[in-house]
């Protein structure tokens, strides 16, 4: 995929958002590094979503910046971002639902094919892809008729034919059964050996302790912890937050 | 100094109308998410009621006001609510905007059919009779005064319902959230039913107020009114405020124009669609909107055309247009010889709106620019002008997609539209113009142009029988086109455009340039319509190419399938074969044939893959029973033989030639039951109904509980995990 030594990082610094009065992001600060898997966990509502949002430049955020490869992206639109290697999927499926699995993933390819100037054949591409992500069986079946874990395969396929730097995921693992999960898990750990970098957002605990190499932990918008999973699940603070938002 | 001020009063009875007729709007917008296109037509229709009762029937004034205002405007608005709008909740803009048009051209129609055209109706404004009130400098009518003073109570009423009442609140709720409306504990039904008839009450205040002025005339009064649809984006659809600013603006600078454009033969009409120019201008300037992810679960689906298809389609269509050339009357190929030019500017709808979910109101504009091309670069029949009428359409539809780029759902839908009355009443108007004395731009030279027939190695193909069988063709070859796009790159990028601008921005498409792409295509394949439409006609004028037309074809093609070239063929031929049929064998229903395109569109406007899908999957048993299928194609051949050689007529021959795929169809599907149950068993599957409706709209099996759960991203295992 990247070839190694185009060393690609992400980063966020000081990222507030604002919406009417309520404050969704609140001073956030992020690095992800190549080669490793970035957990970003924390509550529903806390705005994990809206960070992703923030740094694929769908939304601009009152303050702080985001940067790629020490290149500063604050001032430009999804698509330039996305063609300076981010890809990210979307917690509320974005997929293209009158097509096919395999003409999803061809889109992103073709669309890759006609501003690169790779020279491989992205009907080819496409095919490695789905191998890939395991849905063979399914290639031709319309992704409205596919059960949401293998949507969310579909959007990951998808973002791998744009042959991205950095990936962003938004609750990849949800809908997925356990066989399915643990899949993932080694597809994601082969993506970041491969050299991409890899920020996870997820609910699956077990998920995220199992293959991220940091976890950020956000709670209303401020990242209160960052650290290895061992020092995450230890942390008084994430302890509270945790059980204060689980707690009946 | 005193010509100022007359003008200024001009000018602010304009915006009172405006004001009035724009806040109602407004109203039904943001209490339902509906643009109601009708609007206009409502009060169109309240301005011809009011007229029947006071000068008809000789009701007295405060009585007529009373009962068309009061009684009649708030019914209609309810009926609309609850019949009509209520059901396009969820729905997609496109499905929305076609109701809403249907609806306008068939209040358009059903005007004319109470009260015929041609007569003159003469509606004097109120207390016509008195002398103007005089301000010393200069001089106001009482209709004027009471049009300003209506205006100032409206703005008065609106702002204490709205701030006061206590349903005013839930009504400004509602715009912000519709379910919260329902947790505050209103009841959205009753509110959205009160902004509709409020809403539909001042359409026909405005209407009143407004028609003494052009006079009661039923397509340019409803669409004369679309001017107040521009002050209604000032507010972006939903500050009032803003809306009333916007009528002000609106209304002094027609004034102004009034008064002060010199007056010659190129500027009239630029006063007349001046206020499109407006809307046109605050599109521009309007913020960028978010990019948009997936809004509404369509329940669309078309499928991918197989090549055998598309190769079916195209001959068929030839063989048809042979079999018609050879067998109508010079004057029969006439009239239905626009079936194939019409169809191809409906094609052109079906890229940029079925494939890419743009939506463009002025393909006729496009096919008049290319018609107009034709004329002028063709004279003496060079085909090569059919280029030129392409490329220039073409490069039209890139300049005006321009703007509209940013543009999405409703205000594309009005930019396009405020673009084809801008050519309608003012370009294609305009006489001929010399540029710095270098070149003359000539466009319908101040009425009509003559377009010759295209000439071919030295053969003129000027018989009208000749042209039907070259406009089919070409229609077959730009099907194919279509057909050859919808299943390559370009056809799966606009798909996906359509379904998520957010998704594909975020994989690297640069979203501007595949727009651009594709208004551009569309605009070319409706220039070749037209240019082809263009020496069909022999001679053009611009009233060939109005906005209402567009909005028709539009509204139709939507009914047939948007997604399909069969549903522009359908259009076309509805609009221009099936009607005119209609009105040669039942000459009476010539009355009342104009309701038919806009009844369709409010019936069949809802069903999302289109009127030609339901006839496809009729056929699909006669398409797999190959042997009944080659007996009904030589009995058609039989009939058309039969036919060539006079032994029947044509009345028997079309006839026959109903009858035989009827009678084919039948045949297949005894012929093979079984596989047509599996045929149909497949379809249940494709169109199960939505998760949510599941249980409710048939029974709940343990396969949707798993698919619920799966949706839901819950996993057996976190259910029960819960500490
Ligand atoms: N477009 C929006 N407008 C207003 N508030 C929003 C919008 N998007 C998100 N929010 C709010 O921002 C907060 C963070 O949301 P989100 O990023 O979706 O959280 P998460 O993904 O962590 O569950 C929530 O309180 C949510 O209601
Ligand atoms: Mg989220």
């Amino acid at each position: 995929m990247t070839s190694a030594d185009d060393k690609a990082s992400l980063s966020v610094q000081g990222v507030t958002v604002r919406f009417g009065g309520n404050i969704a992001l609140d001073d956030v600060t992020l690095a992800a590094n190549p080669g490793c898997v970035t957990g970003l966990i924390g509550p529903n509502g806390a705005g994990k979503t809206t960070l992703f949002n923030v740094i694929t430049g769908l939304l601009a955020p009152n303050a702080g910046i985001v940067t790629m490869n020490d290149r500063d992206m604050t001032k430009l639109g999804p698509t330039r971002r996305a063609r300076l290697g981010l890809a990210r999927t979307f917690q509320r499926l974005e997929l293209f639902s009158l097509l096919s699995v395999r003409e999803n993933i061809r889109v992103a390819a073709d669309i890759r094919k006609g501003w690169s100037r790779d020279k491989d054949n992205p009907a080819e591409a496409v095919e490695k892809i789905i191998d890939r992500i395991g849905l063979r069986d399914v290639a031709d079946a319309r992704v409205d008729s596919l059960p949401t874990g293998q949507c969310r395969l579909v959007e990951l396929g998808r973002c791998l034919a744009t042959k991205p730097q950095v990936l962003l995921l938004d609750e990849p693992a949800s809908g997925q059964d356990e066989t399915e999960t643990a899949q993932f898990a080694v597809l994601l750990r082969e993506l970041a050996a491969e050299g991409m970098a890899v920020v996870l957002v997820e609910h699956d605990v077990r998920l995220v302790m199992d293959v991220c190499h940091t976890v950020n932990v956000l709670d209303f918008g401020r990242i209160i912890a960052v650290g290895t999973p061992e020092q995450i699940q230890q942390d008084p603070a994430v302890l509270a937050a945790y059980l204060g938002s689980t707690a009946p | 100094m005193d010509k100022f001020l007359t003008f200024t009063i001009v000018g602010l009875t304009l915006a009172a109308i405006y004001a009035i007729i724009a806040s109602g709007l407004v109203l039904t917008y943001t209490t339902t998410g509906i643009f109601n296109f009708a609007h206009g037509a409502a009060g169109m229709l309240a301005a011809f009621t009011y007229w029947q009762f006071r000068f008809v029937w000789g009701w007295p004034t405060p009585l007529a006001l009373v009962v068309v205002l009061l009684v009649l405007g708030p019914l209609f608005g309810v009926l609309l609510e609850t019949v009509i709008m209520r059901g396009l909740e969820g729905t997609t803009d496109t499905v929305k905007l076609v109701v809403s048009i249907s609806l306008l051209l068939f209040m358009i129609a059903l005007a004319q059919l109470i009260w015929a055209p041609g007569i003159s109706r003469p509606l004097p404004g109120f207390l016509a009779g008195n002398k103007p009130i005089n301000l010393g400098a200069t001089t106001i009518t009482w209709h004027q005064a009471i049009t300003i003073g209506v205006a100032i109570a409206v703005a008065i009423g609106l702002r204490l319902v709205l701030t006061r009442a206590r349903i005013g609140i839930a009504m400004r709720a509602a715009v912000d959230d519709r379910s919260l409306t329902t947790l505050n504990g209103a009841k959205p039904n009753l509110v959205s039913m009160l902004a509709w008839a409020m809403g539909t009450s001042l359409a026909a205040l405005g209407g009143i107020l407004i028609a003494p002025g052009p006079g009661l005339e039923a397509a340019s009064l409803s669409l004369l009114i679309v001017s107040a649809y521009a002050a209604a984006v000032f507010g972006r659809l939903r500050s009032l405020p803003l809306t009333f600013l916007g009528a002000i603006v609106i209304g002094l600078v027609e004034g102004y124009l009034a008064g002060y454009l010199p007056q010659n033969q190129y500027l009239t009409g630029m006063r007349i669609a001046s206020p499109a120019i407006i809307l046109f201008i605050v599109l521009l300037v309007l913020p960028n909107p978010r990019l948009r992810g997936r809004m509404t679960r369509s329940r669309e689906y078309f499928p991918t055309p197989t090549l055998a298809g598309a190769i079916g389609f195209a001959i068929t269509v030839v063989i048809g247009a042979v079999m018609l050339a050879t067998t109508l009357s010079d004057p029969d190929l006439i009239t239905y010889g626009r079936v194939f030019p019409i169809g191809i500017v409906a094609l052109s709808l079906v890229p940029l709106v079925g494939f890419a979910g743009q939506i463009s109101l002025c393909q006729l504009s496009f096919a008049g620019i290319g018609a107009i091309v034709m004329a002028h670069l063709g004279a003496g029949g060079d085909p090569i002008a059919l280029v030129w009428a392409v490329l220039i359409a073409a490069a039209v539809g890139a300049v005006v997609a321009l703007p509209a780029l940013r543009l999405s759902g409703i205000y594309l839908a009005l930019g396009t539209a405020a673009f084809a009355v801008i050519l309608d009443r003012w370009l294609f108007n305009l006489p001929v113009l010399s540029v710095f004395g270098l070149f003359d731009i000539n466009l319908f030279a101040n009425g009509s142009v003559s377009v010759d027939a295209i000439e071919l190695f030295g053969r003129s193909f000027d018989d009208p029988g000749t042209q039907m069988i070259i406009s089919a063709v070409t229609f077959a070859l730009v099907a194919l086109l279509v057909i050859w796009i919808r299943r390559g790159r370009l056809g799966r990028r606009l798909l996906a455009m359509k379904d998520s601008e957010a998704a594909c921005a975020t994989l690297g498409l640069n979203l501007i340039w595949t727009k651009l792409s594709v208004f551009a295509l569309s605009a070319g394949i409706a220039g070749l319509g037209g240019a082809l439409y263009a020496t069909q006609l022999t001679s053009i004028q611009p009233g060939n190419f109005e906005l209402v037309q567009s909005l028709q074809l539009f509204a139709i093609t939507v009914v047939g399938g948007i997604g399909a070239v069969g549903g522009a063929l359908f259009a076309a031929l509805s609009l221009y074969a099936f009607l005119p049929l209609l009105v040669t064998l039942w000459p009476s229903s010539v009355r009342w044939v104009g309701l038919l395109p806009g009844g369709a569109g409010i019936g069949l406007g809802r069903n999302p893959n289109g009127a030609v899908h339901d006839v496809r999957e009729g056929f699909l048993p006669l398409l797999a029973a190959r042997a009944v299928l080659a007996a009904m194609c030589v009995a058609v051949a039989g009939a058309y033989v039969l036919r060539l050689t006079n032994v029947i007529d044509n009345w028997a021959f079309v006839v026959l030639l109903i009858l035989f795929p009827v009678i084919a169809t039948i045949a297949a599907g005894l012929s093979k039951p079984r596989a047509v149950e599996a045929a149909a068993g497949n379809d249940e599957e494709i169109r199960d109904v939505p998760l949510e409706w599941r249980g409710i709209d048939r029974p709940w099996t343990k396969a949707d509980l798993e698919q619920l759960d799966r949706y839901l991203g819950l996993k057996e295992m976190e259910l029960h995990d819960v500490r």
